[in-house]
């Protein structure tokens, strides 16, 4: 049976009465114990930071040439926190109701309100650490506006909040590696997890600039890896996000929570042809201001600025008119597919809608003549002020924009269309943030946790962020405070010695195939069978042709795929080659999960639940539980329930109407 | 479009490196710079030929990661503009494009167009942050910052340390990296206690890892893909000076 170890008592006092009574490590114990974390985003390196900072001995791993550059740093709208700055009645209840509702009812009620009540003290402990947020004119700090949500508590720094988070976290670490509390292995990557006695006890990581494996103990393993969207080949995550770490812990018995559960983000800038590496995301924060709209005609290939108004279909606003464009983003994602769908997208691909931001012009150009004392501005002044304003808020977007795609978007509106973004599914962790194997650990979106079946804008950060910094710190020393008497376990234990044996065979077989088809083209196959059949609609014959599709192309992987180079060198071919063969057995565990949950809910759609509306359609009687995947030998899954119990929380239909 | 390339290869840092050219054929103009890379290496690869290795991860001009030296410039001709945010359109057909790594003493080769820059990091370790452990802080709004001070802070907080201004620096001085922390936190009130130390130890720990000395020339300016200001230099040497002076150790 599952425990997922939550506390008993009133929902707003669980947090308070677990840190009140958990186990602790006294100062001399911490210097005698090791952890070992992966990944250093915001989950990782404010987990590492902060476990140093208390005096633990840390080893953090990163595959990147620094820890600075996880993509944690490409997050662009900001941060939420029930700070209630804007006195617009914001509360940890509030963010945490949302939470619950965004993610359509498929998550767990302790541990989101537990990240409702942790998010006001990361904000100050940014603050505190010097990330310059946004500020008003008299010095304090600003908000806006993000999907689901009908207040403001959304924290930022211009479109680089992503980035301003991760420096912070970032230079915390480095403070920690010059102060000797932590040893930083970048251009490293974890290949295996080693589990000796029941327990996680260490990891066999390749350094990829020599290709050694090297064996590394530790009392307790932290994963922080994040999401898993490359999966798809084309996704928002960075080229070398990827699946491996908590694939591996996965096959040592970890349990894989809601593995389907991807966030398709609606605002990315569409493909533009088949060379196509990766997609970009345009903020989310652009939906505060802009105005979604396609031609009321189907197939209308006039230039948008030729559209008169009322042939106009701001579809959102229509359907949805009390959250107009800033409804959750499975909602937005499935509206304008169902507009492209029925003919009326734009763009030469017709897999687009536009994104405009000429009223939003026209609007700060009024406001901003009327502060200036311009009360007969003309047109043209109007605009150029309304466009100032705009270049403030959006100004880098709006770049990325014009470099992109070639176009000025002050002038012409964007062209958008869904992409894949985020993935809610991952490790299944209890309270505690433990996996099923114990002394194992997952952080931010590598685990399953918060934001059940979509998560809402400006989430992310707050949990990973949650996790390294107000979470872990407390609930790793309910574990370690038995550990203290474990010695450090010899890397010449037989554990490790078959683990690194393991990995080095699995390498010298990727080697020893010689085909001829090379890492990217089979990638970019498994993409295509996910995006068309685990993508924004899924049913269940499609899910079934998809895993026979993928049992297929594994077959084909490991009999011809194409690697260049030797082992032992600077190989960044080989590295990929093993992140995409975890990425098929993944692909196929995904479809498995999809086709299990026959119901819709948040980013899962499945074709055949939906309402008269087209809305998704839960089945609450069968489906309110976290599917947790046990992995079995020759690659069958068994899978658990955790039964998902609302006790203050109503589920109920999800409007946003 | 077809192109010629001529790019910079070098198996290992202790190895000679020499210039390759590879003519590269129907590059669409949408593409950005590392697809056609892409397009390239999965040519190399089919030939049984070894890809030409380079630095990438999110593809979105904010991760760092990325560090070509084309035609004579960090990141190629756009402006304020990282290479993997640079697009074919900046080409025209018959081009010739000389690619290379960035190159100073503090940035080894691992492998042709990737180097080692943990001399960055080092600089970060030897002060780069403001020294407060989690849990110590106190409201956020407890303490108003001018907007214009937060909003230059962030103007320098937003390098993305992938070390253009050490590439187009005909000294190789990493003066543009080191002031922009120096003057992030320099300019809001926490991180005023450890100004001094800070600004003493990150120049020093600068000139340990053998990057050159700034002589003004602004070339670091002109290729930052951030627009990180030169004024930050001078407000360096400023707090250097400063703290030199006035340190009381």
């Amino acid at each position: 049976m599952l425990d997922s170890k939550i506390p008993a008592g009133p929902l707003e006092k669980k947090w308070e009465d677990y840190k009140g009574h958990v186990k602790l490590v006294n100062p001399a114990n911490k210097r005698k114990l090791e952890v070992i974390v992966i990944g250093t985003g915001l989950a990782g390196a404010s987990a590492a930071a902060s476990l140093g900072e208390m005096g633990y001995k840390v080893k953090a791993f990163c595959f990147q040439d620094s820890p600075r550059r996880a993509h944690s740093i490409a997050a662009q709208g900001g941060i939420n926190a029930a700070k209630n700055y804007q006195n617009d009645g914001d509360s940890v209840f509030r963010l945490f109701y949302d939470t619950i509702k965004g993610g359509d009812y498929r998550s767990r009620e302790a541990n989101v309100h537990r990240l409702a009540e942790v998010s006001a003290n990361i904000i100050d402990q940014c603050v505190a650490q010097g990330v310059p947020f946004a500020r008003e004119y008299g010095g304090l700090l600003s908000n806006r506006s993000f999907g689901g949500v009908q207040v403001q508590r959304t924290f930022y720094a211009a479109g680089q909040t992503g980035q301003q988070l991760l420096i912070g976290a970032y230079q915390a670490l480095e403070r920690q590696i010059a102060l000797g509390n932590v040893v930083m292995y970048s251009r490293h990557e974890m290949l295996e997890l080693v589990v000796i006695d029941g327990k996680a006890r260490g990891i066999i990581a390749r350094n990829l600039v020599t290709g050694e494996l090297e064996r590394h103990f530790g009392h307790a393993v932290l994963l922080c890896s994040g999401g898993y969207g490359n999966v798809f080949y084309l996704s928002t995550n960075a080229m070398g996000s990827n699946v491996t770490a908590i694939w591996k812990a996965h096959k040592k018995g970890a349990y894989f929570g809601n593995p389907c559960y991807t966030q398709i983000h609606p605002t990315c800038i569409p493909v533009s042809g088949e060379h196509q590496s990766k997609l970009t995301l345009m903020s989310e924060s652009l939906r505060n201001d802009g105005r979604i709209w396609v031609p009321k005609k189907q197939g209308d290939n006039r230039r948008p600025n030729e559209i008169p108004e009322e042939e106009r279909d701001y579809y959102l606003e229509r359907r949805y008119p009390a959250f107009g464009n800033l409804v959750p983003r499975d909602v937005a994602s499935r509206a304008a597919k169902e507009r492209c769908d029925a003919g009326y997208g734009v763009g030469s691909s017709k897999q687009a809608v536009y994104l405009d931001y000429a009223d939003a012009i026209q609007r700060y150009g009024h406001v901003e003549a009327g502060k200036r004392g311009l009360a007969n501005a003309d047109a043209s002044t109007i605009t150029a002020l309304g466009k100032e304003v705009v270049k403030e808020k959006y100004g880098n977007l709006f770049d990325m924009y014009e470099k992109i795609t070639g176009e000025n978007p002050y002038e012409v509106p964007m062209r958008i269309y869904p992409a894949v973004h985020y993935t809610m599914g991952g490790l299944w962790v209890d309270y505690e943030l433990m996996t099923t194997v114990p002394g194992l650990y997952a952080l931010g979106e590598c685990n399953f946790s918060d934001h059940g079946a979509n998560r809402l804008g400006a989430s992310a950060l707050m949990q990973g962020l949650a996790d390294g910094y107000f979470v872990i710190p407390y609930t790793i020393g309910n574990y370690l405070a038995d550990e203290i008497r474990t010695k450090e376990i010899p890397t010449s234990h037989p554990a490790f010695e078959e683990a690194e044996r393991n990995v080095r065979e699995r390498i010298e077989k990727l080697m020893s195939i010689k085909g001829n088809q090379t890492v990217e083209s089979l990638h970019k196959r498994l993409g295509k069978i996910m995006w068309d059949k685990c993508g924004m609609a899924r049913n269940a014959q499609g899910l079934q042709q998809a895993i026979q599709e993928i049992r297929q192309l594994r077959k084909e992987f490991w009999s011809d795929v194409k690697i260049p180079g030797t082992i032992n060198e600077f190989n960044p071919e080989l590295d990929k080659a093993g992140r995409v063969a975890d990425f098929i057995e993944l692909g196929e565990l995904m479809c498995i999960d999809a086709l299990q949950r026959a119901e819709s809910c948040g980013g899962h759609f499945r074709e055949e639940s939906q309402t008269e509306e087209g809305e998704a359609l839960r089945h609450d009687a069968e489906f309110m539980y976290v599917s947790a995947w046990e992995y079995q030998p020759n690659d069958q899954w068994e899978l658990h329930k955790e039964d998902l119990n609302y006790e203050v929380v109503k589920p109920s239909q999800r409007s946003y109407k | 479009m077809n192109l010629t390339l001529k790019v910079w290869r070098q198996a290992n840092k202790n190895s000679e490196g020499k210039f390759e050219t590879f003519e590269v054929k129907d590059i669409n103009s949408e593409m950005s710079f590392l697809e056609m890379f892409d397009v390239l290496n999965e040519r190399l690869i089919n030939e049984g030929k070894d890809p030409i290795a380079f630095d990438h991860d999110c593809r979105e001009g904010i991760c760092g990661m990325c560090s070509m030296h084309i035609n004579g410039r960090p990141h190629g001709p756009w402006h304020a503009t990282t290479t993997c945010q640079l697009h074919m359109r900046a080409f025209k057909d018959g081009d010739t494009i000389v690619v290379e790594p960035w190159r100073a003493q503090a940035f080894p080769v691992i492998k042709d167009l990737v180097v080692d820059r943990s001399s960055f990091d080092r600089i970060i370790q030897a002060g780069g942050f403001i020294s407060v452990n989690t849990g110590n802080a106190v409201d956020g709004n407890s303490l108003p910052i001018e907007k214009d001070k937060a909003d230059a802070s962030f103007g320098a907080a937003a390098c993305i340390g992938c070390g253009a201004c050490v590439a187009a620096c005909k000294n190789a001085s990493a003066s543009l990296f080191t002031a922009a922390k120096i003057a992030h936190l320099a300019l809001l009130p926490q991180g005023d206690p450890e100004r001094k130390s800070r600004a003493l130890s990150m120049v020093q720990q600068m000139d340990k890892e053998g990057f050159g000395s700034c002589t003004f020339t602004g070339a670091c300016e002109a290729v930052c893909p951030k627009e990180i200001a030169i004024t930050n230099i001078s407000r360096m040497h400023k707090e250097y000076l400063f703290a030199g002076l006035s340190s009381e150790k």
